[in-house]
Formats: structure tokens, sequence, C-alpha cells
């Protein structure tokens, strides 16, 4: 088969984009999940990466319904516009949302924190994760997860195996060859499984850019009350109000990742458009989560800790 | 944080780059990690605060000051505790020119299996070379290190097409050229032997940053790329374009959207080749014709599409086609298989047991299979060939299987995609081994006696 020179280019073209390639390995992965998985779901916070997702989902499977529902586990320690751009995104696309709360599992008890009213939810939503899990039967999760976020990360697997605790275990993983994916799982096992693990930072980034995605405002650079503290800008809230001897301060922020208020943090950045995000991302010194997340820096090993506990 | 960006920088950023995945090979001692770790760090891929981590963490194998590039890639605790890699991790940088990712696969005897699985999706590997290790006889000849060889067969049954040597640690050898040129030598014969087609060398040294992404001065008798321009130039999809379609069908769509409608959608990616509009193609394995009507992408209409590219596929005919199913090109389809034969790698703690059937995974299909003979077992150390009853973790070799049902296949060296498959244990649904469909009768290897 020869080939004309303009037909050459297009091939190069086609084959040279690296966020093509990202693409359509995301939706590739999706339609093995709705192919081989029971009951999936998609777990949406509302966040970049999971606005990334839901726009893979409309390529994998639009004009038809998505065949998942939408899941979003709510520590309840939301940004209000985070929410709202939720709704309205999910409003946009008619597609299911469940929503499942970690205070609902306060309440149950399966949940104990030692101070209900300011501790980190984060590495509470495993529990109602799991809960939601076992109300709804789904034997595969699909996240936002990618592998450049942490150390850990970077060793998990696409479809990630959890055991009947929901638990991940670095050391059992199921060797994952080419792209044939074993998604065979035994009652009460789950998958997770991430589309977007082969990103990077700069690449979601991008992609909001060419796709043109739209996000909560909270990721473009804004003024906010925040207290300088221990390296990071923690954002005045009532949930995490100033200790005493500590200035607030009004900065322009934004928010590099969304999570619970109670340990996510913004960058001084006056990046008000994707175009300006991703120049900063590419230029940027310090990680995503290095950056942000208070939760991480616990001890060397913490995400993998949360990790083999059922955190996603 | 944004004030000033030269323009210059943000125009290379966002121009269109291309996609390389590569492995590294070495063992432990080889300055693998050390070498990964330089890479980031000179290609800025390190961020200041994983530097800050690996400053305060708790098992550094480095004294003084200077920075221990490796622990940036040994990710779980166990690993931090043993000083040894566990298992495939993954990492991300790019240059202006190219994006890349790199499978971090450990070198040890007991992890060919993880070695496999990083090469699977690999198109290029770096295999290290720690030039102090290797024994030079004054009579001129050079015995490669068995993990070299070990590594090397690895990556020619996995068919990686872009084999780079990396001859690591020329400081320890004063950065002599007679040494490395030996040493390439030797491996350029031993290489032949094997079979790898496209080979490059590079000496370096990871610890001092030689050759990695800087040239430096102390080797101005190398006048080649540095690993970082090396990896940049290396081509990737040239191959394929010339191929026929591979199709395989993962999802049907029905109705688009509506219930009255009369629409059928193939949903899949294209593994191999391209696809226009009016393409004549048949249905695989059943041989049924189908005509190209339409090639969607959302609410896009395209007039073609090419390998890589995720699409749904309408056709001018009523079919029964379902997942698992493949469309190919009517002139040039793949080979329908009831009988397999194939070089494996046994990936379980369990061995291979004849008398149980297993699930096959290709492509989208999945068929219950039977190992029918192990024709040859591997020993990768010395490429020899030898008779087995079982297989056992790690193990390589040649079987042959009969499936149930057939498979519309086409030999691994040819397509990645439509050559590769995996086992499953039935019970434990464990993922118990990799498979590359042999056509001819070569078997394992293609190396020992011959």
């Amino acid at each position: 088969m020869m080939h004309t020179t303009a037909e050459k280019q297009v091939l190069d073209a086609a084959s040279n984009h690296h966020l093509d390639w990202l693409e359509s390995e995301a939706i590739h992965i999706m339609r093995e999940v709705a192919a081989e998985c029971g009951k999936p779901a998609l777990l949406f916070s509302g966040g970049k990466d999971s606005v990334v997702l839901l726009r893979i989902a409309e390529k994998a499977f639009r004009p038809g319904k998505f065949p998942f529902p939408l899941v979003h586990i709510d520590t309840g320690h939301n940004f209000a516009e985070v929410i709202e751009f939720r709704d309205r995104r999910i409003a946009e696309l008619g597609e299911q949302l469940i929503v499942r709360s970690v205070e609902e599992s306060i309440r149950r008890g399966t949940v104990r924190l030692r101070n209900p009213a300011s501790d980190s939810r984060n590495a509470a939503q495993a529990v109602t994760l799991l809960e939601t899990i076992a109300e709804f039967q789904f034997d595969a999760c699909i996240g936002g997860a990618r592998r450049d976020e942490e150390k850990a990360r970077a060793k998990e697997r696409i479809f990630s195996f959890r055991d009947e605790f929901g638990q991940w275990n670095p050391k059992a993983q199921r060797p994952e060859l080419w792209d044939l994916y074993n998604t065979r799982i035994h009652p009460g096992e789950n998958m997770r499984v991430f589309p977007i693990s082969n990103w990077t930072e700069l690449d979601v980034w991008q992609y909001i850019a060419r796709e043109k995605l739209a996000l909560p405002p909270i990721y473009f650079a804004h003024e906010r009350q925040v207290i300088p503290r221990n390296g990071f800008l923690v954002p005045l809230t009532t949930l995490t109000p100033a200790k005493e001897g500590e200035v607030i301060e009004t900065q322009v922020v934004r928010f590099r990742t969304v999570g619970d208020i109670s340990c996510t943090c913004p960058v001084a950045s006056d990046a008000a458009t994707v175009e300006a995000i991703i120049a900063e991302t590419a230029m940027t010194k310090i990680t995503e989560r290095g950056a942000t997340r208070m939760d991480d820096r616990t001890s060397e090993a913490s995400m993998e800790q949360r990790k083999k506990a059922g955190y996603f | 944080m944004s004030a000033t960006i030269p323009k210059q920088f943000f125009q290379e950023l966002t121009r269109e780059r291309g996609l390389l995945r590569f492995i590294t090979a070495g063992s432990v001692d080889d300055g693998k990690s050390t070498l990964i770790g330089r890479l980031l760090f000179d290609s800025k891929g390190i961020f200041a605060d994983q530097l800050d981590a690996i400053s305060h963490a708790r098992h550094r194998r480095t004294i003084g000051d200077a920075i221990d590039l490796s622990l940036l890639t040994d990710g779980l605790e166990a690993e931090r505790e043993q000083g040894i890699t566990i298992d495939v991790a993954y990492r991300y940088f790019a240059t202006p020119r190219r994006k890349f990712i790199i499978a971090d696969t450990p070198g040890h005897e007991q992890y060919t299996r993880n070695m496999v699985t990083g090469a699977s999706t690999a198109d290029a590997v770096v295999i290290l070379i720690d030039v102090s290790k290797v024994k030079m006889s004054d009579d001129g000849s050079v015995e490669l290190l068995v993990q070299t060889k070990r590594h090397s067969t690895i990556a020619h049954l996995l068919q990686i097409e872009h084999v780079v040597v990396a001859v690591n640690k020329m400081d320890l050898v004063h950065y002599d050229h007679a040494v490395y040129d030996r040493i390439v030598q030797a491996y350029r014969e031993f290489a032949q032997r094997l079979g790898l087609k496209d080979i490059r060398t590079i000496p370096l040294s990871a610890l001092a940053g030689d050759n990695v992404v800087t040239a430096g001065d102390r080797m101005p008798w190398y006048q080649g790329p540095t690993l970082i321009e090396l990896l940049e130039s290396l081509s990737v999809y040239d191959a394929c374009h010339d191929e026929p379609l591979r199709f395989p069908v993962q999802l049907v769509a029905r109705h688009n959207g509506h219930e009255a409608n009369d629409f059928r959608g193939y949903m899949g990616r294209i593994e191999a080749g391209k696809v226009r509009r009016g393409d004549r193609l048949v249905v695989q394995p059943g041989g049924s014709a189908a005509t190209v009507k339409d090639i969607l992408i959302l609410d896009q209409s395209l007039e073609s599409a090419v390998v890589g590219q995720s699409v749904t596929l309408l056709l001018e005919e009523h079919l029964d086609i379902s997942r698992g199913d493949m469309l190919a090109s009517a002139d040039r389809p793949a080979t329908p298989l009831k009988t397999v034969t194939a070089d494996v790698c046994w990936l379980s703690e369990d061995p291979l047991d004849p008398r149980r059937n297993y699930w096959l995974k290709h492509t989208t299909r999945q068929v219950t299979a039977r190992v029918i003979k192990i024709n040859t077992l591997l020993d990768i150390n010395t490429q020899q060939k030898h008779p087995a009853d079982t297989l056992r973790l790690n193990d390589i070799a040649s079987i042959t299987l009969n499936v149930q049902q057939p498979l519309a296949a086409d030999a691994y060296d040819a397509t990645r995609a439509t050559g590769a498959f995996i086992l499953i244990d039935e019970v434990t649904h464990q993922t118990v081994a990799a498979g590359m469909i042999r056509l001819d009768d070569s078997g394992v290897g293609n190396v020992s006696e011959r």
C-alpha cells in the first residue's frame, strides 16, 4: 500500500500528538470497563481530573447514555463553588449522580474522628466509598488518579484489584500487559480503574485547554483570605480558622487540587486563564500534592498507607 | 509565579509532541535508579519538594551531601527498607520535543515477570551495562554479564523496536575509549546471534551525568547523541502505517440514543493500519464481508482514521457482530487459529497445570484454552532450550494451545496487538501468563544452537 505525501502527513500528525494518544487510551479503557464489568460507577468530585474523565466518557459513549452512574463521595467539607459546578455539570450531561456523604457514615458510627468538626475527612472517604460500593454492588469504580501524583500511585495498575476489604496490596498486584486488562473478580471484590493513569498534571491542563472544558472557578487566580502556616497558605474558612497569633492575609491564589477543605491549600498565583496555568505548571518546581495537600506530608509513605486501607 | 514566561518557551511547550514509552533494564547495582533520577533531574522532571523529601528520607544509601537520585524512583515502603525495586513503576517527564513514559523495571533474576510486563508496552529499551563488572581477558575476549544477555533476550522476545545499550559507569574506567569499544563489539556479536535489529550504544556515567542529558567534556572521542537526544529521535509509528487494518470490536452501540433508530455502531480502537469510508472489510473470525459507511468520534464524521484512534465504525451491511469480533482489511485479513503456538512467560507462583483449562484473552476476545504441549523451555541466561513438563514463575517457553473458539491473530512480530494474549486462571482469576503468537515454527528465542 503506497501513500501520497499528503496522506503521510496526516498519518504522521495523527500519530504524533501525545494528547490524542492519551485520550484514545483512556477511551479504550472506559469502553473495556463498560464491556467487561457488571456494575461500574464513575467517581466524580468536580475536580479537574474527574472533569477530564467526563469528557473521555462523552467521547467513549455519546450519543448514547453513559453505561454507569456518577458517584460523589462527599466529605461535607467542600468549597461551595465546587458543589455548584458539580450539579451544573451533571444537569448539562443529563446523567445520574449518586451522592453519599462522610457525614452519614459519621452518624452511622462507621467513621469515627477525634474531632468530627475539623479533622480532615480525606481518609474517612475510603469508608464511605466502601459502604457505597456495598450498597450498590459496584464491581468497578472509575477514578481520576494519575501515576505522576505520588510515589505509591506510580506503581498502581490501570485496573487495580481490591480485595473484599477494599484493600490494595502493592505486592500482589496483577501484572498488566499490553492493553489486555484482566477484569475478572470474585463476588465482593472490586476494581478501581484509572483511565488517566498515564497523564501528568501538565497533560490534564493541556487537554482542558484543547477541549475547552469548564472548571470550578477556584482553579483560577482569585483573591482569598489565607493564613500562612508551615509553608502552606491555609484558606480561611469556618473549618480552618486562624490560630492565636496567626496573621490573616489577602492574597491572589489558585487551587491546584480540590479536596477536603480542611487539608487543601491554594498556591500563590496570578494565573487566571488555562493558558497561564499551563505555563505555570510547566515551570513549577513543586509537585501538585506537595504544594497543596497537608495530609500527604504526615509521613513519607502516607499515601501508600491510606491506599492499603481502601483509599482510592 | 508566572510573571515572565519567554514566548519561545511557551511555543515550544504547546507544540505538538510525540510520546515514547521505554523501559530501563539493569540490575540493582548497575545504576539504573540513578540513571532515571538523572534523566528526571536534568530534564527538570523532579520537583523541589521531592528532592526535599529524599534528603530527609530514612534509608539513604549515600554519604555526605550528594543527593541519592535513586531514592526518587523507589516508591514503596518495602523497597525503601530493602533498598531494591520490587515492582514496575511508571515515571513521566517531558522535554520540549517529546513526552516520555518510563517503565522502571527491576533487573533481579527472579523478576523476569516485571520486565516482561514493562516491555509489553515499550517502544524502546535502555539496557544498562556496568562497565566495571564486565570481564575482559588479556587475549581480547569480553564476557558480557548474564543479566545483560537475559535483558536482551526478553527485549527480543517482546519485540521491542529500539534497543539502546547504555555502557554505564564510564567514570570508573577513566572514560577509556578502548574499553567501551570492546564491550560494544562483544554486545553487537551477541545481539546479532539473538536477532536484535535496531541497536544504539552510548557510553555514559549516570552518576556524573556524562552523556545523559548533556554531553560533558570527558569523552571527546564520542561524537554521537546523548541518551536524551537519542530517545527524542527514535521513531515510533513508522512501521504501522502500511499494516492492514485491525479493529477489534469492544462494544456495540445500538439506537444512537433513540430507541426507534436502526443504528449499530461498532466501538473500538484501531490497533493497526487505517480505515477509510468505503473500505472493504472482513468480519473475523466469521468471514462476512463489510463496507465502511462512516467513522465517528463524538459528533464528528471522519473520512479516515489511523492506528491509535478510538472511534465508532458504521457499516453498510446489517451483520451480527459482537464484542470479540474483529474488522480487518478484506485483502489482508488476520489468520484464524484453533491451535496456537506461542512463546509465553509464566507469571504466577502456581505452576502451569496442563490438565486444566485457562481463559485466554486476545484483543477483546476471551476464550477457553488448554495447553497441549510444552515445546521447549528457554534458559534465558544461556539462551539454550530444554524440554519441560511444567512452567514455573518467570519461565519462558514455547507452548502449543488449543482454543475453544478460533482467534483471528497475527504473528506477534508483525502486529503486537493481535499477536499478544494473556492467560487467566479460572479459579484464582490471576493473570498467569503472557503470550506472543508465533506463526512460523521458529519457537522460542530463535537463538541457541543456530
